[in-house]
């Protein structure tokens, strides 16, 4: 098919800025190791309080300055609910339903995950910078999805 | 497509029994235009704290918000549409069995959109237009969307049946670009719908009604995804069929060339289907590798983007030199800038270009954490859908209801488009820019007004909320001020005296023709199918491989 020269010109540049983009991405991911959630553990979405670890969720301190973070979204409220740790914490992030989908997004972060009834979703972030953050559900749950709030303190 | 050049001359005028069909149509997306804007209106408010409603009646009309709007409005005007293109372009009427099709579609539809409509206002479906999964509406709901779907599969025969009838009777000749381009987008549709067809059919409707106790969430949602992505673009490609082929003739320009548009319509099918996984970056269930893979492929579609970009601004270029323009952008006063039919789709044509941005951000890989389900995104698509998609269809509307009713576009209606128009950019600049801002700040998407205990970042959000209530009461106002010109044009603006145009472009005769292999449609959908497969297949086999034990249904409002 024939293209014109102007039409060459913008093609080769946007498709160059296309192969940028997705290097990024790629070095980002692969280079850097930075994932979204991405793992296939399944859980019995109605026996969540009978499954380890999620019978007893909570903060657990695992290493120096590292933490592994169990947590249950359901409707409408997140336990636990109030998290503090010291600033630079490596935390660890495991979160499941068990009842319908849920978001939880700590805002002003990078932690923002999505918990599905029948997964466990991990993800893990480290916290540098101090602050009383707000932790908040970001999928639709029901009628009290905007009261679904938790707080993260980072000393 | 010279003997159309003809008849454009002479005028354009559809047979009584083809306007009523493409104006039943019409219709219903009008009236799921102002119940669609009513509930934004009220929903706007409530978010930004301006009123108060129950968080039952907030949900419920977001429901029926996105219902409305993303499913009824758009695939109503857009049946309407391309019908008319095709009857224009294929022979100037419809084929008696065609239109009987046509009716039968639009019957299925409408009665499973008056199911859906009743399962939400009785307040058993507040599951939004997403319907994730385990929350469960009436069942009526969901057989009132399968309805819907299975009713445009039909109401889309018409479109096939005309292009095939079309090509047999002209062997060897290129169809015209419009008839085209309205076989792509609904080749994109279908198999596009089959994705939320299964799961509807297969999974949301025998558990809803009891028969089995549980369902699969992942499935259901990667179901819809793959359905939700290429949804976008079966309301994006009816509005680049307006740009590309309309326009052309509006602006007294030629068609800057008839392949390439095609090429990209054949693009946009192969990469907009497989790619829903980049809705489902924040959750488990799904390896990186398919997620990276469909993000990959997300982001190729920025190329049949970049082309129409190209395409269109070298078609007005072309016009303006036509028509006498001197020096390096003499073209551009060239343009109509006082005519609605390019106006109004020339705003919604800049308004893609920071729309097409934050779709790159939000498909991002990395970039999808900061602005996953946060007002970013609410934002980014009233500039998408709410701008571009609907400002051309309000521009289409304006020339072909007039041309359907036998009425003119009077001076009138054209000024009161054109006031609409620029109502509509000040309410999205005041909406949706905020939206962004207040997105990467972490205020969630979906929500009714909150305080949230009084947590300091909240205050941070307010402004913003507060802009984006007025902006939403803008384009509001900017909704009754369309349905004002419509009704005006459907009824009241004087007759006209003699058929008015149907605009259609034409195409350079120094260029070549276009290149028959375009038109090789089992060629095209195979590849489609196996991009599908490459994406898909193994991620989907896992899936019901090693699948949780399912939801039973529940109800949360």
């Amino acid at each position: 098919m024939h293209f014109p020269r102007y039409e060459r010109i913008w093609l080769i540049a946007g498709i160059s800025t296309l192969f940028l983009f997705l290097l990024l991405f790629g070095i980002m991911a692969v280079g850097m190791g930075l994932n979204p959630p991405n793992h296939t553990e399944t859980i019995d979405p109605k026996a969540v309080a009978a499954t380890p670890p999620f019978d007893n969720p909570g903060l657990k301190q695992i290493g120096n300055n590292e933490y592994e973070l169990t947590m249950t979204a359901q409707i409408f409220m997140f336990s636990p609910s109030e998290i503090t740790v010291p600033a630079g914490s490596k935390v660890h992030f495991q979160v499941t339903t068990p009842d319908v989908v849920h978001g939880m997004q700590i805002a002003g972060t990078n932690v923002n995950i999505m918990a599905i009834p029948g997964h466990i979703t991990r993800y893990t972030h480290t916290f540098h910078d101090p602050g009383d953050y707000l932790i908040v559900c970001n999928e639709y749950c029901g009628t009290g999805h905007h009261y679904m709030i938790g707080r993260f303190v980072v000393q | 497509m010279t003997d159309n050049a003809i008849k454009e001359e002479k005028g354009f005028s559809f047979t009584r029994k083809d306007s009523s069909l493409i104006l039943a149509f019409l219709g219903v997306s009008f009236v799921a235009l102002l119940l669609g804007a009513v509930a934004g209106l009220l929903q706007v408010l409530e978010r930004g704290g301006y009123i108060s409603l129950q968080p039952q009646w907030y949900y419920l009309l977001l429901t029926l918000h996105g219902v409305a709007l993303a499913l009824i409005f758009t695939t109503y005007f857009i049946i309407g549409f391309l019908y008319s293109g095709v009857i224009k372009t294929l022979g100037g009427k419809m084929h008696d069995a065609d239109r009987r099709t046509g009716w039968i579609g639009f019957w299925m539809m409408t009665i499973g959109i008056i199911l859906a409509l009743f399962a939400i206002a009785n307040q058993s479906s507040s599951v939004l237009y997403t319907f994730y999964a385990p929350m469960k509406a009436s069942p009526w709901f969901y057989v009132g969307l399968a309805l819907v779907v299975v009713g445009s599969w039909v109401g889309g025969t018409p479109i096939f049946s005309s292009y095939a009838k079309w090509r047999k009777a002209n062997k060897g000749q290129p169809s015209p670009l419009f008839a085209f381009m309205a076989v792509a987008t609904f080749v994109l549709w279908v198999i596009a719908t089959l994705g939320v067809a299964i799961e509807v059919v297969f999974q949301l409707i025998p558990w809803s009604f009891g028969w089995v106790s549980d369902i699969d969430v992942s499935l259901s949602r990667t179901l819809f995804w793959y359905f939700g992505h290429p949804l976008v673009y079966f309301w994006l490609l009816p509005a680049y069929i307006y740009w590309y082929v309309n326009i052309p003739a509006v602006v007294k320009g030629r068609l800057f060339s008839d392949s390439l548009p095609r090429l990209t319509f054949i693009l946009f099918i192969l990469y907009s289907i497989p790619v829903g996984f980049h809705h489902q970056l924040m959750e488990p269930g799904i390896t990186s590798f398919w997620k990276f893979l469909q993000v990959i492929l997300t982001m190729l579609v920025v190329v049949p983007s970049l082309m129409t970009v190209f395409a269109i601004l070298a078609t007005f270029e072309i016009a303006g030199r036509m028509q006498g323009a001197k020096g390096r952008f003499g073209w551009v006063k060239k343009l109509p800038w006082n005519d609605v039919r390019f106006l109004v789709p020339f705003f919604s044509m800049v308004m893609f270009i920071p729309a097409g941005a934050g779709g790159v951000i939000s498909a991002s890989y990395q970039l999808d954490q900061v602005v996953h389900n946060t007002l970013f995104i609410t934002g980014h698509f009233h500039m998408t859908l709410a701008t571009t998609v609907v400002l051309t269809f309000f521009g289409i509307s304006y020339w072909l209801i007039p041309l359907l009713t036998g009425r003119t576009l009077t001076r009138f209606a054209n000024n009161l488009g054109i006031v609409q128009g620029v109502v509509w950019l000040l309410g999205i600049f005041l909406m949706s820019v905020p939206m962004h801002i207040v997105g990467v700040l972490g205020a969630p998407r979906r929500s009714a007004f909150s305080t949230y205990a009084g947590h300091p970042v909240v205050q941070e959000w307010k402004p913003y909320l507060l802009s984006a209530g007025v902006g939403g009461t803008l384009l509001f106002i900017g909704i009754l001020l369309y349905l004002w010109v419509v009704l005006y044009l459907m009824f009241f603006s004087p007759k006209a005296e003699k058929p008015m145009p149907y605009p259609i472009g034409r195409v350079d005769p120094k260029y070549q023709k276009p290149p028959l292999f375009l038109e090789r449609w089992p060629v095209w959908i195979g590849l489609t199918f196996a991009l599908i497969l490459i994406a898909y297949l193994w991620p989907v086999l896992q899936m019901i491989q090693h699948a949780p034990p399912g939801s039973p249904p529940i109800r949360t409002w």
